[in-house]
């Protein structure tokens, strides 16, 4: 057999692997520098905005991209970090701000329990539609309830002194704080993906019967998938909540559900950089177009963009270019 | 090798297990024993039952009714899952295989559940790194250490089936499920997996839906006919090949002579 020939796969594929290693570790590095100076570049509460939705589609693409799950329910733990970090911190003053990020980012990841618990055996369009009825019916409980303001919304939740020493209320300061929080979020995924875990996560979207074949509990992993994205948007909603010292009903609407899988598709569903540069795109949109006499037609605009998204590009703009990358660089 | 756990029955046995679906009776009745050892195969015609039997015994389809035991004990209630996690391994038809990770990650992602560290998301993926060495072992048990570095997806179908092979080793069977190990195959194919099949069954016992006859009678100790659900016939390759109802039933009565003579 051909197979009788020297042929030592490990250290050719370790050398690869160090070298691709290497390169990314360099654009991790040049990406850093640049999150670093943006706040000297642009408006620092506009790039707070975008970390906090990067880092929700990040959480959302760890599911959709990862474990092939599509939630359309993620809303509900956006705004339920959110709610609860806003209603710690504006209740107990005593709190520091990373407190209360935590007891929001706690009660979003018993909360992604209890959904996944519910969830997780459905698949395709019925765990959607499962997803969606459950964070419908959160939104109801909070408009509902009165710890959120209702109709109102929380205001005025202070940002306060991180670690009782930090004053956050300069913006410069705050930023870094968020700049810090989604590096920590991004890493968590990161690891995860190029963990054993992300390697069987990975076996199961590949071929699901094949991994239950293989003696995989395939709903406790996807369950376990589920629960870490949850509390990373949980995160996510938390520390937009102390930036913009509000939460309201917007991030409880199914319309952020949305929102958020535009996102993640738009920057390429399945790459770890996608979901940044989707928010990235998606807010500055929004942004701007507001600004502009096309103010009422952002949602159309959007619109049209997903769709063309949808038809011509299916990667997404990360997923493109790293296929042009592949095609003429290897 | 299980050498500690030989029993003198049958490994796998089946009784009365039957599965309806809406009135249709896809499996009816079956009651199968396999032998400690043998390469048993299971065939019958197109619609005959064979893949709905595999299913219910391991759990992918529920029986309606009827009893499985595997070395001694009822399996009948256990995930498909858990028999996996017993030693009762299957492949399926159309190849099964992790198509964009490379060959070696497709059994690695086998051999790393004994580590019990698959849920451990914090851990680095170097943490697997030693179980690389077992894996190429494995590849080159079934001739494919030169693809470890290849993606799957790349891969010639024949070579797929190989892969799926290791895989399946990669758990220590005590029993392997084949279904249609060989279909879709060129010659040249289906010459190096009958070589394959009867070199990883050394100390295992198989269990093979097959329609090849030729392969059949290569490797088969024992077989089993099944026609519209039901056991026809069972015995070794000459008696069933000269059973009439099998050859009525199965290769229609002219093929049969020609079958048989291959």
């Amino acid at each position: 057999m051909a197979d009788s020939q020297a042929y030592d796969a490990p250290s050719v594929v370790k050398e690869r692997q160090k070298r691709a290693r290497m390169r990314r570790n360099i654009f991790y590095i040049a990406l850093l520098a640049v999150g670093l100076v943006a706040p000297f570049l642009a408006y620092p509460v506009f790039l707070m905005k975008i970390l906090c939705f990067a880092l929700f589609a990040c959480a959302f693409n760890l599911l959709l991209g990862y474990a092939g799950l599509l939630s359309f329910g993620h809303a509900a733990f956006l705004a339920t970090g959110g709610y609860v970090t806003g209603y710690l911190l504006a209740s107990y003053p005593g709190l520091t701000p990373e407190m209360g990020i935590i007891g929001g980012t706690l009660m979003a990841t018993l909360l992604g329990v209890l959904f996944g618990v519910l969830s997780i055996r459905r698949q395709g369009i019925y765990f959607a539609m499962v997803t969606l009825a459950l964070a419908q019916l959160m939104f109801f409980v909070f408009v509902q309830s009165s710890f959120t303001g209702g109709e109102d919304g929380l205001h005025g939740v202070p940002r306060g002194d991180l670690f009782g020493v930090i004053n956050l209320s300069s913006n410069l300061a705050m930023y870094y704080f968020v700049l810090a929080v989604f590096i920590f979020g991004f890493a968590v995924i990161q690891r995860t993906v190029h963990s054993p875990f992300g390697q069987v996560l990975k076996a199961i979207r590949e071929n699901e019967p094949r991994a239950v074949s293989l003696g995989y509990n395939v709903d406790a992993y996807k369950l376990l998938a589920f629960v870490l994205s949850a509390a990373l948007a949980g995160l996510a909603g938390s520390t937009k909540t102390v930036v913009f010292q509000l939460a309201s009903l917007t991030d409880a609407h199914w319309h952020m559900s949305g929102e958020v899988i535009l996102m993640t598709l738009l920057g390429g569903v399945g790459t770890l950089l996608g979901p940044l540069m989707g928010a990235g795109i998606v807010v500055s949109l929004q942004h701007i177009l507001a600004q502009s006499p096309l103010g009422n037609w952002v949602s159309v605009i959007l619109g049209i963009i997903f769709v063309l998204c949808v038809l011509s590009f299916r990667s997404g703009i990360v997923g493109e270019l790293d296929k042009m990358y592949r095609k003429n660089f290897k | 090798m299980r050498a500690d756990d030989v029993l003198n029955g049958p490994v796998l046995e089946t009784r009365g297990l039957t599965k309806e679906f809406r009135g249709f009776t896809a499996v009816d009745n079956v009651n199968l024993s396999v032998q400690e050892g043998h390469i048993h195969a299971l065939i019958g015609p197109n619609g005959a039952g064979k893949t709905t039997f595999f299913n219910l015994l391991t759990k992918f389809l529920p029986p309606t009714r009827g009893e499985i035991i595997y070395r001694g004990k009822p399996i009948t209630s256990k995930k498909s899952n858990e028999i996996a996690q017993l030693g009762l391994v299957r492949s399926f038809q159309i190849s099964a295989v992790f198509a964009h990770m490379t060959a070696l990650e497709n059994v690695r992602v086998a051999l790393q559940r004994q580590l019990g560290t698959s849920f451990h998301f914090w851990k680095s993926e170097k943490t697997l790194d030693h179980l690389n060495e077992r894996a190429l072992e494995l590849l080159e048990e079934v001739g494919l250490r030169e693809y470890a570095d290849t993606l799957t997806v790349e891969m010639p179908y024949g070579r797929k089936r190989a892969l799926e092979v290791a895989t399946t080793l990669a758990l220590d069977p005590t029993m392997m499920l084949l279904d249609e190990p060989t279909q879709g195959m060129g010659a040249e194919d289906v010459d190096r997996i009958v070589a394959l099949i009867k070199r990883v069954s050394k100390g295992r016992t198989v269990l093979m839906v097959e329609h090849n006859l030729s392969v059949v009678s290569r490797l088969c100790d024992r077989i089993t006919v099944l026609a519209r659900g039901a056991v026809l016939a069972e015995g070794d390759y000459d008696e069933v090949s000269r059973n009439p109802l099998v050859r009525e039933a199965y290769m229609g009565s002219d093929a049969a002579e020609e079958e048989a003579a291959v």
